[in-house]
C-alpha cells in the first residue's frame, strides 16, 4: 500500500527546474532511499512534500489526502516528520527540551474539550503538563540511548548524537512517515553503524522511513526500495539489487563515484 | 529626595509593565519590535477618552485600553510579523511613529485634568504617591505571575521554539504565525495597560511624550535585565529609572546635561551586547526539562540554601 | 505656469532630493551587501558629517559673503568631513559591530540602535538641539531654463552626487580593493580562503559608506538645516531608497534614491498630503515597500536554505 505519492511534482527556481515532473511513491512500512548526485533535487523534493516550500505544479498525496501546498506545521500534524540536512536543533535548549518541542501537538489533546478550553487548561495546569511532557520526552531519549545527556545543551552534543537527537525530536510526534535528510552525513563508521541500528528500530515501530543518503553501503543495506534522481528527473526506482544493476544509474551516479 | 525615590518606584512599575510585554515579544519569541511607545500612546489616549470624554470609570478604561492596544497590535502584526529581524525592526519603528503622528493629529493638545481613579471610595490623587506605588506594583505582581505562567506553558514553549528556529518549529507542528501574533498582541496589550496606569497617575496626556526614546528605554530595560527572564526585566526597570532620575537624586541637575540619560541608555545597549548579551541575570534559570513539582522545587530551594550547594542529581 | 512645467519643476526638485538619498542609501546597501545587517547608526553619521562640515566651513570663512574662497572652503570642509566620518564609521564598526559578527542575530542590531542613540544625543549635548542654517557658499540666485527654475545649489548637489557615484562605480569595478569588496559580498568564507583580508574590506566599506553619508549630510543641510536628529528621517528615507533599489545592490541604491526623491517631490503636491501627515505617509510607504517588494527592483530573491 502506498502511504505517499507525488504526481508530476515540479519545482522551478527562476528558470532552473530543481524537481522535474517527479512521480515518487513510498510503500507503507518500508524504508525508502532517495539517492542521486549533489544538486539532483532530493532536498527540494523533501521540502515540497513536507510543506517547507510550495511546488510549482503537481500534487502530493499522503494517506489518500491531497496535501499539496499545506503549511508545514499542518503537514507535520497530519503525521509527516522530518530532519534537516544541516541539523536544525534548538541549540540553546537542553536535549530533553528539544524532544519536548517535538511533542508540541501531542499534549493537551482532550477530545471532550473545545480548542479554547484546551488552551486555558494547558495554561492553568502548565506545570503538570510540563511534567507529563517531560516524562514522555525522557522515554524517547531512552529509546535513542540519549538519556544521560538529557540536561546538556543540544548544541554541546557531539555531531552524531545531534543527528540522533534530531531524529528523536521528529519521532516524538509519532509520525506515520519520517523523512531523514542525510542522517549519516559527517558521522564516523561506528556512529553510522549505530544509526543503521536506530533506523531498524524505527522501522520496527511501524513508522515508514524515507531517507536521503550518500553513504551507499548504508543505503543498500537498510533500504527496501530506492528511487534515484538526477537533474531533478527520476531516472530509476526499484530494490537495491535492481538499482545496482541499472545502467542509467551507474552512468549518472555510481559510475562517477567509482572513478574518484 | 524621598520624593524622587517614590517617583522611581512609580515609573519603574510602569516601565516594568511595558517591559513584561516587550520581553514577551523580544525575549521569548525573538522579534525585535520597536513600537512600544505607540502601544503606550494608545493606552494613554484610550484611558483619557474613556475617563474624560465619556466620564466613565478608570476601572473600565483599563480593560478597554488593553483590548484596544491588543487589537491595534493584531491589525499591524498580521502583515508585519512576516518580516525578518532587521526589516521587522524598521517596520515597527515606522509604525510607532505613525501611531504617534495619528494621535497627534487626532488631538494635538492632548488631555488635561482627567478625572481621578478611585477604589472603594478612595481617590488616587497624584500627590499621594504611596497609594500609586501600591496600585502600580499590584498590577506588576499580577502580570508578572500571569506572564511567568505563560512562559512556562505550552504557549510559552512554542514561542521559544519560534525564537530558536522557525523552520524547525514548523517541522514540529508549531504554527509559527499564530504564536508570533499571539505574542505580539499580548505584548502590545501590556503597553496599553502601562499607558492606562501612567494616565491615572499624571492625569494628563501629551502627544509629544510618546517618542521613539520610550521604545528604546523599554528595549533597554529588557536587554539590561536579560531577554527572556521575567525577574530580570523588573530589575532592569529599576536600573533604567534610577539612571533617569540620577541628576535629581544627586542634586546635579545643573551639571548633568539633559541628554546624559539617553547617552547612557545607548552606551548600555552597546556595552551589554559586547560583554553580557544575556543580560545581568541571564536567561531564565527555569527550564522546561524540570520534572520536579512546585513543592519539590520549593524544598530543593531551601535545602540548597542550607547546604550552600545545589542538590545533586535533580534537574536544575 | 502650466501644470506640465509645474511638474517638470517638481522633478528637478526631486532629482536634487533623490541624489542626496542615493548617496546615503549607498552606505546602507554596501554594509548590507557584506554583513547582511542594517547599520542603524548610518543616519546619525550623516548628521555628524553635516555638523563637522558646518563647523569647518564657519571656522574657515566666518560670515564672509560668497566668493571663490567660500566655494573652496566649502569643498575643503566637505573633504575634512568625509575623512572624519570615514574614521568614525570604521571606529564604530571596530568597537560596536565587529565583536558581534558571530553573535545572535539580534545583537548587532541592538548595538547599532545604541550607537545611533549615543551619536544623536551626544550631538544634542555638544551642539544643542536648535537647528542651524548652512550658509550658501555661492550666490544662490535661481536660473531659468524656459519656465523651470533651477538654483546653483541644486546644480552643486546633483554634480557632487554624480561625481561621487562615478568615483564609487569606478572604484568598485576597476580596482583591486573594489573587486575584493564584491567578492566578499558574494561569498565571505570563500573570499577569505582566496586570501582577501575580509576585516579590511569591511572597514573600508564602512569608511566609504560613512564618507558618502557625510557628503549627503552636507548637501542635505542646505535644504533641511543642521540639527542633531536630522539623520533619523533622512536616514530612514534613504534606507527605503536602498530597499526599493534592492538592498545589497549598489546600482539599485542609486536608482532607488532618485526614484524616491522624485516620488516624494511629485507625490506630495499631487496627492495634496497635508504637512502634518507627511511623515505618516513616508512611514506608511516604508512599511508597504518592506511588505510588498522586500527584494527591490534590482535585488535578488534570497531564500533561506533549508
Amino acid at each position: 500500500m502506498r502511504i505517499l505519492e507525488t504526481e508530476h511534482l515540479t519545482r522551478e527556481f527562476g528558470g532552473v527546474i530543481a524537481v522535474n515532473d517527479v512521480d515518487f511513491h513510498v510503500e507503507k512500512g518500508l524504508v525508502t532511499g532517495l539517492i542521486g548526485p549533489n544538486g539532483a533535487g532530493k532536498t527540494t523534493l523533501f521540502n515540497q512534500i513536507t510543506g517547507m516550500d510550495r511546488p510549482t505544479s503537481g500534487k502530493v498525496i499522503f494517506d489518500g489526502k491531497d496535501i499539496t501546498g499545506l503549511p508545514a506545521w499542518k503537514i507535520s500534524r497530519l503525521g509527516i516528520a522530518r530532519t534537516f540536512q544541516n541539523i536544525r536543533l534548538y541549540k540553546e535548549l537542553t536535549v530533553v527540551e528539544n524532544v519536548m518541542m517535538g511533542l508540541h501537538f501531542k499534549v493537551g489533546k482532550d477530545p471532550f474539550h473545545h480548542r479554547f478550553a484546551q488552551a486555558v487548561k494547558s495554561y492553568v495546569f502548565a506545570s503538570r503538563e510540563n511534567r507529563e511532557v517531560y516524562h514522555k520526552a525522557m522515554e524517547w531519549l531512552s529509546f535513542f540511548e540519549l538519556e544521560e545527556h538529557a540536561q546538556d545543551f543540544a548544541g554541546s552534543l557531539p555531531y552524531g548524537k545531534q543527528r540522533e537527537l534530531e531524529i528523536a525530536r521528529a519521532l516524538a510526534a509519532e509520525p506515520k512517515l519520517l523523512f531523514l535528510d542525510e542522517p549519516a552525513a559527517g558521522m564516523n563508521p561506528s556512529e553510522t553503524a549505530h544509526l543503521m541500528h536506530v533506523v531498524d528500530k524505527i522501522r520496527n515501530l511501524g513508522v515508514t522511513v524515507v531517507l536521503i543518503e550518500h553513504d551507499m553501503k548504508l543505503v543498500m543495506n537498510i533500504c527496501d526500495n530506492i528511487t534515484v534522481l538526477n537533474f531533478g528527473i527520476k531516472i530509476a526506482e526499484g530494490t537495491p539489487n535492481e538499482i545496482k544493476k541499472d545502467k542509467g544509474v551507474i552512468e549518472a551516479y555510481l559510475g562517477r563515484e567509482e572513478e574518484e | 529626595m524621598l520624593n524622587f525615590f517614590q517617583l522611581i518606584l512609580i515609573y519603574a512599575g510602569i516601565y516594568a509593565l511595558m517591559a513584561i510585554g516587550q520581553n514577551c515579544i523580544t525575549g521569548y519569541t525573538g522579534m525585535l519590535s520597536l513600537c512600544h511607545a505607540g502601544f503606550f500612546c494608545i493606552g494613554s489616549y484610550a484611558t483619557a477618552i474613556i475617563c474624560k470624554t465619556f466620564g466613565l470609570s478608570f476601572w473600565l478604561s483599563l480593560p478597554v485600553a488593553a483590548v484596544a492596544t491588543g487589537l491595534v497590535g493584531l491589525i499591524i502584526g498580521i502583515p508585519t510579523l512576516r518580516l525578518k529581524g532587521d526589516y521587522l525592526c524598521i517596520a515597527t519603528l515606522g509604525l510607532g511613529e505613525i501611531i504617534r503622528n495619528v494621535a497627534t493629529n487626532f488631538n494635538p493638545v492632548g488631555y488635561n485634568s482627567i478625572p481621578r481613579a478611585s477604589l472603594f471610595g478612595y481617590q488616587f490623587a497624584s500627590r499621594n504617591k504611596l497609594a500609586f506605588i501600591f496600585l502600580i506594583w499590584a498590577f506588576v505582581l499580577i502580570f508578572y505571575i500571569l506572564f511567568q505562567q505563560l512562559a512556562h506553558s505550552r504557549l510559552g514553549r512554542a514561542m521559544i521554539a519560534v525564537r530558536e528556529d522557525e523552520v524547525a518549529a514548523q517541522s514540529n507542528g508549531i504554527n509559527v504565525t499564530k504564536y508570533k501574533i499571539s505574542s505580539f498582541v499580548l505584548g502590545a496589550a501590556m503597553g496599553g495597560i502601562a499607558g492606562c496606569l501612567q494616565t491615572a497617575y499624571t492625569l494628563t496626556v501629551q502627544p509629544g511624550s510618546f517618542t521613539f526614546m520610550v521604545s528604546v528605554m523599554v528595549l533597554c530595560t529588557v536587554v539590561l535585565g536579560g531577554m527572556g527572564n521575567g525577574k530580570a526585566v523588573i530589575l532592569g526597570a529599576f536600573i533604567i529609572q534610577f539612571i533617569s532620575y540620577l541628576p535629581q537624586l544627586t542634586g546635579l541637575t545643573n551639571v548633568i546635561p539633559a541628554q546624559a540619560k539617553q547617552i547612557i541608555y545607548g552606551l548600555l545597549l552597546v556595552v551589554m551586547m559586547l560583554w553580557r548579551p544575556q543580560g545581568i541575570l541571564g536567561r531564565d534559570k527555569y527550564r522546561y526539562g524540570d520534572p520536579r513539582t512546585r513543592m519539590e522545587k520549593l524544598s530543593d530551594f531551601f535545602r540548597r540554601d542550607k547546604k550552600g550547594s545545589r542538590a545533586k542529581g535533580g534537574a536544575v | 505656469m502650466s501644470t506640465l512645467t509645474l511638474y517638470m519643476q517638481y522633478i528637478v526638485n526631486g532629482l536634487t532630493l533623490g541624489a542626496i538619498y542615493s548617496l546615503i542609501a549607498l552606505g546602507y546597501t554596501m554594509v548590507y551587501g557584506i554583513l547582511k545587517f542594517i547599520n542603524f547608526a548610518h543616519g546619525d553619521i550623516l548628521m555628524v558629517g553635516a555638523f563637522i562640515g558646518l563647523l569647518v566651513y564657519t571656522a574657515l570663512t566666518g560670515d564672509a559673503s560668497p566668493s571663490a574662497w567660500t566655494l573652496t572652503a566649502f569643498f575643503i570642509s566637505m573633504l575634512v568631513s568625509m575623512v572624519a566620518c570615514a574614521i568614525l564609521g570604521m571606529l564604530i564598526e571596530r568597537v560596536a559591530y565587529k565583536p558581534l559578527r558571530n553573535a545572535n542575530r539580534l545583537a548587532p542590531l541592538l548595538s547599532a540602535i545604541g550607537v545611533s542613540f549615543i551619536l544623536s544625543n551626544g550631538a544634542a549635548w555638544i551642539f544643542g538641539t536648535q537647528s542651524r542654517r548652512f550658509p550658501y557658499p555661492f550666490e544662490n540666485e535661481p536660473m531659468h531654463i524656459g519656465s523651470i527654475s533651477i538654483t546653483p545649489h541644486q546644480i552643486v548637489v546633483i554634480a557632487v552626487s554624480v561625481i561621487m557615484m562615478v568615483l564609487l562605480t569606478f572604484f568598485v569595478n576597476k580596482t583591486r580593493m573594489g573587486k575584493a569588496m564584491r567578492a566578499t559580498s558574494l561569498d565571505q568564507p570563500t573570499s577569505q580562503l582566496m586570501g582577501i583580508n575580509v576585516n579590511r574590506v569591511i572597514s573600508l566599506t564602512f569608511a566609504i559608506g560613512s564618507a558618502l553619508a557625510a557628503v549627503g549630510g552636507i548637501l542635505a543641510a542646505f535644504d533641511f538645516r543642521v540639527y542633531p536628529s536630522m539623520g533619523t528621517m533622512t536616514g530612514l528615507k534613504a534606507f527605503v531608497a536602498a530597499v526599493i533599489g534592492g538592498i545589497g545592490n549598489i546600482q539599485g541604491a542609486m536608482i532607488g534614491g532618485v526614484l524616491l526623491g522624485i516620488l516624494e517631490a511629485v507625490g506630495a503636491p499631487l496627492l495634496h498630503i497635508p504637512n502634518g501627515m507627511k511623515d505618516t505617509v513616508a512611514f506608511a510607504v516604508l512599511i508597504i515597500v518592506l511588505l510588498v517588494k522586500p527584494d527591490g527592483i534590482l535585488g535578488k530573491n534570497e531564500r533561506e536554505k533549508i
